[in-house]
């Protein structure tokens, strides 16, 4: 009978043991703090290593990811996902954050990106420059509507459109030749590396080491390319404000811009403004 | 006092059995209603979200959704009926390994079997080249997003019927095989004609699976609007844009997976077997 009682308490005491267990570490001698950081899936190889660089400057701190399109993050924001740095691969996510009422400081632009257009690198279709995009029955892939990447690709078609030596009906071609709406940067990409799709809008950041070998980039010409800034931000009810800003100041650092410039994106845009 | 002597847990002295098994029951009852309750409670809050149904976009993914179950429905009932039949009739080597990979898309991640349709009738896939050759891409397809609902949902209607073909008296079939029925004969009359509301059953079931498949459609068939847009596609890109577009797609879709299961049951009970719960075949 005695037993029986001392073994309900030992086993309530170890499941309420094991529950503040996470709760009690954090204030052990070196602070430890998780920084959970929201980032545009085109900034998966460079914030992983930027965040690597990040938890050696400052002990005790882990970095942690959520990678996905910028609209996916924007929703999870606004739903109340809890995170502290809010990085978007364009300016209107940000603000569909901030509209949420979850972005906690005046969002800074930290990048620049530009498009590229990418073809598996046996080239089924057999394209030289953009204007081959137009051919009869190339398959062009890109993302859905609101996905950042989307965005800058209708704009330089329209500005292709708007231009005298493609046209109207080379912007009608390429919609023609549309066979799928993928649902992040990443994903579209995957499909021009399986060969599968043979062209694809990607920002030039996309084509990382993993694939540079798997693809031929085809530039996009200066006249029509769209420069993206990235902004970032922190979210409120951040646990750790402080580190929160700290990871802000480091990728605007020299050594964080650094880190940025080596997987392919431009240095974040002089004039400063959002 | 045996106490002693009784099983371990059986030594504790439970409040109340019959509450402790009740309250555990509901929670367990109410964490798998909760998320759907949520969604109508959130959706109609704001009604605004209910113009979005009668949108070109979700006009034209009920319509490819409708459509392309209706075919690989179809084309499991052909196929899949014959491969059943074996599986439940004959014994011969190997049966065991067959009937495992029959099973296997029911647990396998869909986005495995999408990454696998890709390897095998991509244009980089193992019969690439052959089908390249015809002057057949299937990638991007609406073909590929019916291969992607067979692959996922086959299973379920062939385990279905094959469960009822193997619980046929085996004394009927040699009866009438001494008659001198043939094989096809004794399939057509004996078989089929006992075994029609398993497979109406099995049928439902394989349909209300292909009507939510996702995963495999994605990476096999891609996403376009009237090509490759299915209704849990149509869901997924919705919640980019706007949440209560998606909040009341969702609920289309819930209600046409109510509609199915509620079809299963009613076919359940006029023939008084069980199909979500299934006895092992021989």
């Amino acid at each position: 009978m005695p037993y029986k009682r001392l073994f309900l308490i030992l086993f309530l005491l170890c499941w309420l043991a094991g529950c503040s267990l996470p709760g009690a570490t954090t204030s052990g001698a070196t602070e430890a703090v998780t920084l959970t950081v929201f980032a545009a899936s085109s900034l998966t190889d460079a914030f992983t290593e930027l965040g690597q660089v990040f938890e050696g400057q400052h002990p005790g701190v882990t970095v942690q990811f959520n990678f996905s399109a910028s609209s996916d993050l924007a929703t999870q924001l606004a739903e109340g996902a809890p995170g502290d740095v809010f990085a978007s691969a364009n300016t209107r996510q940000m603000e569909n954050a901030a509209v949420a009422g979850r972005i906690a400081s005046e969002p800074v632009n930290f990048l620049t990106n530009r498009l590229v257009l990418i073809v598996p690198a046996d080239n089924p279709a057999g394209m030289e420059t953009l204007a081959d995009l137009a051919n009869a029955g190339v398959k062009f892939v890109t993302a859905a509507p609101d996905v950042p990447i989307r965005g800058f690709t209708d704009q330089m078609l329209d500005k292709a459109a708007a231009d005298p030596a493609y046209g109207l009906e080379f912007k009608t071609a390429v919609l023609t030749n549309l066979v799928s709406e993928e649902a992040n940067v990443r994903q579209l990409a995957a499909k021009v590396v399986l060969g599968e799709a043979d062209a694809g809008v990607v920002y030039k950041s996309d084509v990382t080491p993993d694939i540079t070998d798997q693809v031929k980039v085809i530039e996009i010409p200066q006249v029509l390319n769209v420069v993206a800034v990235y902004p970032i931000a922190a979210i409120t009810d951040s646990a750790s404000p402080e580190t929160a800003r700290a990871f802000i100041e480091f990728v605007l650092s020299e050594r964080g811009q650094a880190v940025l410039a080596k997987w392919g994106f431009g240095p974040r845009p002089s004039n400063d403004e959002s | 006092m045996m106490k002693a002597d009784l099983p371990f847990f059986r030594r504790f002295h439970w409040p109340d059995g019959r509450l402790v098994i009740a309250g555990m029951a509901a929670v367990m009852f109410f964490f798998l209603t909760v998320p759907l309750l949520a969604m109508a409670l959130r959706a109609l809050r704001d009604l605004s979200g209910m113009e979005a149904l009668y949108g070109r976009s979700v006009g034209n993914a009920v319509t490819l959704s409708l459509f392309t179950t209706l075919i690989s429905v179809s084309i499991v009932l052909t196929f899949g009926t014959p491969l059943a039949y074996v599986l439940a009739r004959y014994h011969f080597r190997g049966k065991r390994v067959i009937n495992i990979f029959v099973e296997l898309p029911i647990i396998l991640p869909p986005v495995v079997a999408g990454f696998g349709l890709l390897m095998a009738f991509g244009r980089r896939g193992l019969f690439g080249p052959t089908l390249q050759l015809v002057g057949v891409s299937l990638p991007f397809t609406t073909t590929a997003v019916i291969m992607a609902q067979i692959f996922v949902a086959a299973p379920f209607f062939i385990r279905t019927v094959q469960v009822r073909f193997s619980a046929i008296p085996r004394d009927l079939m040699e009866a009438a095989s001494i008659d001198g029925a043939s094989t096809g004969e004794i399939f057509r009359h004996i078989a089929l004609p006992l075994s029609t509301p398993a497979m109406l059953a099995g049928l439902v079931l394989c349909w209300a699976r292909a009507l939510g498949e996702f995963g495999a459609t994605i990476l096999f068939a891609g996403s376009l609007q009237g090509r490759t847009q299915t209704m849990p596609l149509l869901v997924y890109g919705a919640l980019e844009r706007n949440l209560n577009d998606a909040l009341w797609s969702s609920l289309l879709l819930i209600g046409m997976a109510l509609f199915a299961l509620l079809l299963v049951h009613w076919i359940a009970r006029q023939v008084e077997i069980d199909p979500l719960i299934e006895t092992e075949g021989e």
